[in-house]
């Protein structure tokens, strides 16, 4: 332990911390993940089976999230995506000589919140270490980490599964979070193998990650996809991290073995190189199938890092860089350790509120999380459960589901089955997101207040939607050029029922004979005349 | 005028007997004609710019503070902004940082005048300053009358060195080229060439003073030191260093605003320890009786001296050796050649294109080189090791383990001053300076060993320390003692070295007419010399500037400037 001065003695006794309250994350299935096929069943759904015979998948994720602050964990540079190269460095993200780390509170903040948010212990005291090792985009040689007292530790992610016949069964599952680690981000390689050189680009050099590692208590592509999914909507709502994995804000690095239950741990591979939800449920489930057959080849898995090739489908073994590794971590000798302070009763003197991280004001101001945002909707709206992962996973459903609730007197169930139907249908097949919808909230409104008001029916309602979607005319616009208004003059009604008893003299006469079922049919021609106009109750008068 | 105390020559420059550009020239002059390699640069124009500043401010009657218009001097590993900082190795050979380390602003927002970068051991790895890769410092003693008047060989052959590694900046004070200099203290390495060189040299409360800008050698150890002519020197310039610095995340809040020293400081009622450890085997009898001599001065004046014991201190070398190699093996990794430093595997070929030298195929290989050419034998030895410590097979076995020691050590220092005892007085270095010829038999890592024996325990705990000036040896050459005191204490401490430092009578430096650096330059010239006397830098008297510019005329005239 070394010598600082700067912690007066109360900063330097560890607490332990019990959570005052938990917070259950509610079930989760990303709607992208349906369709996904779990190659290899965990033993507990396939008792069917001789366990002793089935090898079963073991998953654990690494996952860096970066932190959304303004600026980086140790220096005062902005952080941004997209900007010129090289155009976000310091003094000290460059390494020059002399300069030294300054921790950025935000930064601890937003790993103490999502800390709570994931049912973890906050170390009152946690250290930062030195991780060497010699890569062009590592300017100082090494990162700076948590490696022997991560911030957060002991947490938990609930996450769920829809299962069953129509997946419509709601399956919980848990993975334990081991720690929560603040730690730096690299700069960027850009390797140029024609003229055989590489562009270095420091603007990431030094951006804070928040690394999450959790236990291998997953067993296939599907719930790791789903716990991710879990994440990334919890890390969203804390606006800890923006969670875009495209951009890589949200890195998973998936630790992949396969083993007989009851049995040790097989040996495990790392598959890295995954960018999005989809792809890691398909680099892992892959990766499962892979060492399977390994062994049941009789072969043995090797211990190495992989990459999932996205256009091939598969892991394809990476360059290793350097052989093994010996980081030769130390503690990082210019950082103080790092102290959260229970409340401002706790601070000890000399020491400004305002200056320091303190759980109390954190956990007070913790957002509404997605579990418990599912709960209300179906609480509050009567909806299903499984509707109310579809609202809640969709980025911006619910919000449009609810701005267009507000404006119509359409009930919950009817405007959700619109939103995760038509809507998402629409968004899906042009594969757009909830906010480049091409037919706003209140736009659907109009239209489903035109069918609850009686002035559309159903069928209608549905062929104006596709017509708004292309159009990008408003619903009354359509009806009233292509006249599909309900035809509520009952003389013309009549005319038109009049048409139809004459043109079908058979089928008049079996009803006259008692056969109910054909005025049906009778009811399906008129429809087909007035182009489903008619208002079947109206109609069903008439004839 | 060259001679003075930063607090006289601060009351000459306001009451106008003196110019600031005039004084900066002759500290300028000065560093040309004594060739001691203490300064890598020379900051002259700059400096002659910011005397002109401040000769304007105190000619309008404001001055910034009492440094304004001094001229000082800063150690090569301190980052000086558009200043060429070397750190004395091939690594940094040409880089010019982009910012001035905390520690340089404050002193250059007081208007003080830098007038260069010192001399030191590479990454001030060393104990003697020979281990540059700009050549060894000479000590300014080694010119010096009572050494000269020992010794009848020729100045070259028997010079001594100056100390390390801070020992560009400790010559450059008692060379009389700069009123105070910035050193650095990870083991001793302001106070060993401050004892030395025969000036007061101050290692503060480990995070008093700022280590930004600082290019370290070992984090939790290291502190920006002050060389000085007098402990209240120090006490000024420390006064404006200490504090908080928001750039540097381990410094702490000042105990308390520091000016001066008090006058009639009395030592009365004070307990000093003498650690019975620190009789330590190669203990030099003079630097023993000078030890025994100001012992029995406190006792004298009223203190309290008793023998205390840090049971640990002998751990202490070891300890060091590991936790210093770890920390250098790491600190060491960003010189890469990369983004700064040595970059001699670059080729400019026919076509004016940049290259690779062709024997440069990987990023490793070209590490390799770069390291490998950059560095002396010295820090790649502690790069090595280093890095054989932090293992994940030696980590628990040797970094673990050093840090419980030191633990142990800081525990010795704190039962003690825990005890009743308010300082401890101990010496500095175990004899005085030794011939460069004798100095370089033995390797950097045994002579490290050797020096820094009494002041390393110091940074191991993160205490104050100073280094006083007691007297000179039988051989002509500066012996000093080590004042140690609880963390903070630092005023108190360099009270009790003013008291001292009051009573001992340190002689000024002298120079011998025929060995002075002057000298040296005219040394055919034996006539010009004799018309001149002894003692001519260090004298005031209007008929010896004169004299002396005379001297700059005929030398110039000679050819020899």
């Amino acid at each position: 332990m070394c010598l600082y001065f700067n912690g007066s003695a109360s900063q330097k006794q560890v607490f332990s911390f019990a959570m005052a309250h938990s917070c259950f994350v509610f079930l989760s299935l990303h709607v992208c993940s349906r369709g996904f096929l779990c190659l290899v069943v965990p033993c507990l759904d396939s008792l069917c089976l001789s366990a002793s015979q089935q090898l079963v998948g073991v998953v654990g994720l690494e996952i860096h999230a970066q932190i959304n602050s303004n600026t980086k964990l140790f220096s005062s540079s902005p952080v941004c995506f997209l900007a010129p190269p090289n155009s976000l460095v310091s003094f000290f993200d460059a390494s020059l000589p002399g300069t030294l780390p300054v921790l950025n509170r935000r930064c601890v903040e937003a790993a103490v919140m999502t800390g709570l948010a994931l049912d973890c212990t906050i170390n009152r005291k946690s250290l930062f270490d030195r991780k060497h090792y010699f890569y062009a985009d590592l300017p100082a040689g090494y990162q700076i980490t948590q490696q022997r007292r991560p911030i957060a530790v002991d947490g938990m992610l609930t996450y769920s599964l829809l299962g069953g016949i129509k997946r419509s069964q709601v399956i919980k599952k848990n993975v334990h979070i081991k720690q929560i680690q603040l730690e730096q981000d690299s700069g960027k390689s850009l390797h140029d193998d024609v003229r055989s050189q590489t562009l270095i680009d420091l603007n990431r050099a030094g951006v804070g990650l928040m690394e999450l590692v959790m236990e291998p208590d997953m067993s296939c592509g599907e719930e790791a996809a789903a716990a991710v999914r879990e994440l990334q909507l919890i890390l969203q709502a804390l606006g800890t991290c923006q969670g875009n994995m495209s951009e890589g804000q949200l890195r998973v690095d998936a630790n992949v073995s396969v083993h007989r239950p009851g049995e040790p741990l097989g040996i495990r591979t790392e598959v890295k190189n995954i960018n999005s939800v989809r792809y890691l449920a398909r680099a892992i489930d892959y990766e499962i199938q892979r060492q399977i057959d390994i062994l049941q080849r009789g072969g043995t898995v090797q211990n190495e890092t992989r990459a999932y090739d996205a256009k091939l489908g598969e892991t394809i073994p990476m360059r290793d860089k350097e052989g093994l590794q010996d980081y030769r971590f130390m503690p990082e000798p210019n950082l103080p350790p790092l102290i959260v302070f229970e409340d401002n009763a706790s601070l000890p003197a000399g020491i400004d509120a305002c200056q320091a991280v303190v759980l109390q004001k954190i956990r007070e101001g913790l957002p509404e999380l997605p579990s418990v945002k599912r709960d209300r909707l179906v609480q509050m709206y009567g909806i299903l459960p499984e509707h109310s992962f579809t609202l809640v996973n969709e980025d911006g459903l619910m919000e449009y589901f609810e701005a267009v609730l507000k404006e119509t007197k359409a009930g919950p169930r009817k405007v959700t089955g619109w939103v995760t139907n038509e809507l998402l249908g629409q968004l899906r097949q042009q594969d757009m997101s909830v906010a480049q919808s091409l037919i706003s909230p209140l736009a659907l409104a109009e239209l489903l207040e035109l069918q609850e008001t009686g002035h559309i029916s159903s069928s209608v309602a549905k062929q104006v939607f596709q017509e708004m979607w292309s159009s990008g005319k408003t619903a009354l616009q359509i009806i009233q050029e292509q006249d599909l208004g309900l035809i509520s003059d009952t003389a013309q009604l009549h005319s038109i029922c009049q048409k139809v008893v004459d043109s079908h003299p058979d089928e008049v006469h079996a009803i006259r004979n008692g056969n109910k079922k054909v005025l049906n049919k009778l009811m399906g021609l008129v429809k087909k005349e007035t182009r489903g106009r008619a208002d079947p109750v109206l109609l069903l008068m008439r004839l | 005028m060259l001679s003075l105390t930063i607090k006289e020559v601060s009351l000459a420059l306001r009451e106008g007997r003196i110019s600031p550009t005039e004084l900066c020239r002759r500290c300028l002059d000065r560093i040309k004609k004594t060739h001691l390699n203490a300064y890598i640069s020379v900051t002259e124009d700059l400096a002659l710019k910011q005397a002109q500043e401040a000769e304007t401010r105190l000619l309008q009657g404001v001055p910034k503070g009492p440094l304004d218009g001094i001229p000082f001097a800063v150690k090569d590993n301190f980052c000086t902004e558009n200043i060429k900082t070397t750190c004395a190795s091939r690594m940094l050979r040409d880089y010019t940082p982009p910012y001035n380390a905390t520690v340089v602003q404050k002193l250059l927002d007081q208007g003080a005048v830098l007038v260069g970068k010192t001399n030191m051991d590479e990454f001030a790895m060393g104990a003697g300053s020979t281990d540059g890769a700009f050549g060894p410092v000479r000590n300014p003693w080694s010119y010096a009358a009572p050494y000269r008047q020992q010794t009848g060989a020729s100045p070259d052959s028997d010079w001594v060195i100056a100390g390390g590694s801070s020992g560009g900046s400790a010559a450059a004070v008692a060379s009389l080229t700069s009123y105070l200099a910035l050193g650095s203290d990870t083991g001793g390495s302001t106070r060993n060439p401050g004892a030395l060189c025969g000036v007061v040299a101050l290692k503060p409360t480990y995070g008093l003073l700022s280590r930004h800008g600082l290019i370290p050698l070992v984090n939790s150890m290291d502190v920006p030191g002050i060389i000085t002519r007098s402990a209240n020197d120090a006490a000024i310039v420390l006064g404006i260093l200490q504090g908080l610095d928001r750039r540097d995340s381990t410094t702490i809040p000042a105990p308390s605003p520091l000016t001066e020293l008090p006058e009639d400081f009395d030592v009365k009622d004070m307990c000093i320890g003498i650690p019975k450890e620190y009789h330590a085997p190669g203990l030099s009898a003079q630097t023993l009786a000078q030890w025994s001599h100001v012992a029995d001065m406190l006792e004298r004046g009223g203190a309290r001296v008793e023998q205390v014991s840090l049971p640990h201190t002998q751990y202490s070398i070891v300890c060091y050796r590991v936790l210093c190699h770890a920390e250098v093996a790491s600190n060491m990794a960003r010189f890469d050649g990369l983004q700064y430093g040595m970059r001699d595997y670059l080729l400019l070929d026919a076509t004016s294109q940049i290259r690779l030298h062709p024997t440069i195929l990987s990023t490793d290989a070209l590490y390799a080189t770069t390291r490998h050419e950059g560095f002396n034998d010295v820090v790649r030895g502690r790069i090595l090791s280093g890095n054989y410590f932090l293992l994940k097979q030696n980590y628990q076995h040797y970094f673990v383990k050093a840090q419980k020691v030191r633990r142990l050590i800081a525990n010795d220092f704190k039962q003690v001053f825990s005890s009743g005892v308010d300082m401890l007085l101990t010496p500095t270095t175990l004899t005085d300076a030794a011939r460069y010829s004798d100095f370089t038999q033995e390797d950097n890592q045994t002579r490290s060993a050797q020096e820094d024996v009494f002041t390393q325990p110091v940074n191991i705990a993160g205490l104050p320390a100073v280094s006083v000036p007691i007297a000179l040896s039988k051989r002509g050459l500066p012996i000093g003692l080590q004042l140690i005191g609880p963390a903070l204490q630092d005023k108190r401490l360099l009270s009790v070295a003013q008291w001292i430092e009051q009573r001992v009578g340190f002689p000024s430096i002298k120079f011998s007419p025929s060995a002075s650096g002057v000298a040296l330059i005219c040394l055919n010239k034996n006539l010009i010399m004799f018309t001149l006397g002894t003692c001519i830098f260090c004298s005031c008297s209007p008929i010896y500037y004169f004299l002396y510019s005379v001297l700059v005329v005929l030398s110039r005239g000679f050819g020899y400037s």
